[in-house]
């Protein structure tokens, strides 16, 4: 059976090209950039060029000002952490209450160590409250962090306003742009953001790579303190290979954006809509006029989420779900909880995301068991549905 | 990742027993849309008291679902006196075992057949909450009674474990202290048994034949009945204090998932139907 892949928001698959570029630097070119000799030094130059290409990616004008990490959580844990050594006396973060864990768990930690936080709510397609969030930064604020598109429902927030509003109260801003980088236009040089977090292995790179992109004169702290990698702002020998499989990954995002939001958005209506149109009691959740081009969080009444989960697994299609029916977090997610979507189509609610690689071919079968298998499911449920 | 055995997998996807009895002799319901799992069994019973007819009807994940299909399975012909000595760990036995963090659904399982019974005998829910005592964990209604049960039933340690079985806990977090008393209390009530055990039981004073004689007939009662419809047997070899020594046969010999759980269940029984001194070996 074949796999349909409609998961890319929780990882993506390696682009052929991407993969073309990394392979020498596992193979034959495995000097450490740091050595004296040709042989390692000649590495440098093509973290060099990634680090260029992942700068175009979000334009930013200086290529200096990318910072390559292990993943999106520790730029976003780096960025939050800098942030907050500026100013040890100011104790407030304003953030939201649908971030990602890389945020929302550090700011949890952040509580415990003293913290005060203030997460600003969404309304019920997901949208935040932007005149709430300007009022809840005070004087003792010493960081804004907001995501640029929620990784569930896939709802895009107004970055660039929130950023001007940040710069007028002089408080640093922070954003995570993991879901973002890649399917939306992203300017840094134009929006005053001092920390923006990037994942690789959202847009095509392999696992273990991201990096931050730090606004010059933003406060720094090194988060891993180590050698003189990266100017000294995050040691550790370089993970060249995947550096330069995140910098060919950038410039294959920038050659597709315009695609990703041509195509891509074309078949991601088309699956919503078919399913939303065959399924009796089945809702879109998030606002759909400002959303990434990829995702569709589709919420179905009366049945659970993890079972539909197995069953469209039995027919090789991937997704995922927005309520973990394990006893650890027995509620739907914090962001359908913050939506306050109904309990009955919150625990059913699926999210699809697609990617350049999806194929009508494969949203065609997804459209066309889905009605099947939520049509089981209530069979079996004691809730009753109409039709 | 589902972690789920092909019991839970083939249960799931080809659930038994799915649907609602019409004019039921008992109905059950436990669970709500907004804890995430319900379940509404119905059965009726033959001529002989037994249950001729079970039904079910389950909203929640694979191995609720599961869960219902099996616990249907397993009370079918059977007496309401024997129904309600079902456990969730029968109920996770038959499907081959249930990830930890899905032991609830068996718990899940078992409170709906208590009710269901409890209901036939005219016992309205209101009462349930009088006997099964106050509610610890508010977010999912779960009793100190259902609590207790679940950690003496499982042997339960730790928070943790307990909103794995019984979703006590996994809400607000506030009834967190009061489930660490519970596990407290139902320890300190485990020594008093212990200290109780030492005592010599009946099952100590019988003789060696008499004793063999118990545990032989258990095992042909109980036990190899099940193991010879699916092709396996076992034979008692030896009795040695309070070691029982028996042999894996048939499709049960070699197959190494089957031997440790086959112990367990049969210790189990034998702890509970003989003597709670009583342990297993396995001879090859």
């Amino acid at each position: 059976m074949k796999t349909v892949y409609l998961d890319n928001n929780a990882t993506t698959a390696v682009a052929p090209e991407v993969l073309d570029a990394m392979l020498p630097f596992l193979k034959d070119l495995y000097g450490n950039p740091s050595s004296m000799h040709n042989f390692g030094g000649q590495v440098g130059k093509f973290i060099d060029k990634a680090r260029e290409q992942c700068a175009a990616l979000i334009g930013a004008k200086r290529a200096s000002d990318i910072i390559f990490t292990s993943c999106g959580t520790e730029s976003d844990n780096t960025a939050i952490m800098s942030a907050l050594s500026a100013d040890p006396s100011k104790k407030h973060i304003v953030t939201t209450a649908v971030e990602h864990p890389a945020v929302r768990a550090l700011c949890q930690k952040l509580v415990k160590q003293g913290y005060e936080v203030t997460e600003v709510g969404v309304d019920g397609s997901g949208i935040l409250n932007v005149e709430y969030l300007k009022n809840a930064i005070r004087k003792d604020t010493t960081l804004v962090s907001v995501m640029w598109a929620n990784n569930e429902t896939g709802v895009l927030f107004p970055v660039e306003e929130i950023a001007k509003i940040c710069e007028e109260k002089n408080v640093p801003f922070h954003t995570d742009a993991v879901q973002a980088a890649g399917k939306v236009a992203i300017n840094v040089s134009n929006t005053p953001i001092d920390y923006l977090a990037v994942s690789g292995h959202k847009l095509h790179a392999p696992k273990g790579v991201g990096f931050l992109y730090l606004k010059r004169g933003a406060k720094y702290s090194p988060f891993i303190v180590g050698g003189h990698q990266e100017r000294g702002k995050r040691g550790g020998t370089e993970n060249v290979a995947s550096i330069v499989a995140l910098g060919a990954a950038a410039e294959l995002a920038i050659k597709n954006i315009g695609r990703e939001n041509k195509e891509v958005r074309l078949l991601r209506d088309k699956l919503e809509n078919e399913i939303i149109s065959s399924v009796p009691d089945s809702f879109v959740h998030g606002d759909r006029d400002h959303r990434l081009p990829n995702t569709s969080n589709i919420g179905f009444k009366n049945v659970e989420g993890e079972a539909i989960l197995l069953l469209l697994n039995e027919y090789g299609i991937c997704a995922s779900s927005g309520s973990a029916c394990t006893s650890g977090s027995l509620e739907p997610s914090h962001v359908l909880r913050a939506m306050k979507i109904p309990f009955d189509r919150a625990h059913g609610s699926i999210r699809f995301s697609l990617s350049g690689y999806s194929t009508e071919k494969e949203i065609e079968h997804t459209i066309e068991k889905m009605p099947k298998i939520i049509e089981k499911l209530r069979s079996i449920s004691p809730f009753k549905s109409r039709g | 990742m589902w972690d789920y055995t092909k019991e839970v997998k083939d249960h799931f996807l080809n659930p038994r027993n799915v649907g609602e009895i019409e004019k039921p002799d008992g109905i059950g319901e436990v669970g709500s849309m907004a804890c995430g799992d319900a379940l509404r069994l119905t059965f009726k019973l033959d001529k002989e008291g037994r249950i001729g007819e079970v039904k079910f009807k389950t909203f929640g994940c694979a191995s609720a679902i599961a869960s219902s299909s099996a616990l249907t399975e397993i009370v079918k012909g059977m007496t309401l006196e024997e129904a309600e000595k079902v456990t969730n760990k029968d109920i996770a036995e038959y499907l081959g075992g249930l990830p930890e963090a899905k032991m609830h659904c068996s718990v899940m399982g078992r409170e709906a057949l208590q009710a269901a019974i409890r209901n036939y005998r005219g016992v309205g829910s209101d009462k349930k909450k009088i006997i099964d005592g106050k509610i610890v964990c508010q977010c999912f209604g779960v009793t100190e009674h259902e609590i207790k049960k679940a950690i003496k039933d499982n042997h339960l340690a730790t928070v943790e474990e307990v909103t794995n079985y019984t979703k006590a806990g996994g809400g607000c977090g506030n009834c967190h202290d009061d489930i660490r008393t519970l596990i407290k209390e139902v320890f300190l009530e485990a020594q008093q048994e212990e200290a109780n055990f030492e005592k010599p039981t009946q099952y100590d004073i019988l003789t060696n034949i008499q004793k063999i004689d118990r545990v032989s007939h258990l095992l042909n009662d109980m036990i190899r009945p099940t193991l010879q419809r699916d092709g396996g047997d076992l034979e008692l070899i030896d009795l040695d204090n309070n070691v029982v020594f028996i042999k894996l046969k048939g499709a049960c010999s070699g197959c190494i998932g089957a031997a440790s759980t086959m112990k367990d269940f049969i210790e189990h029984k034998l702890k509970d139907d003989v003597s709670p001194k009583l342990r297993v070996k396995e001879v090859n």
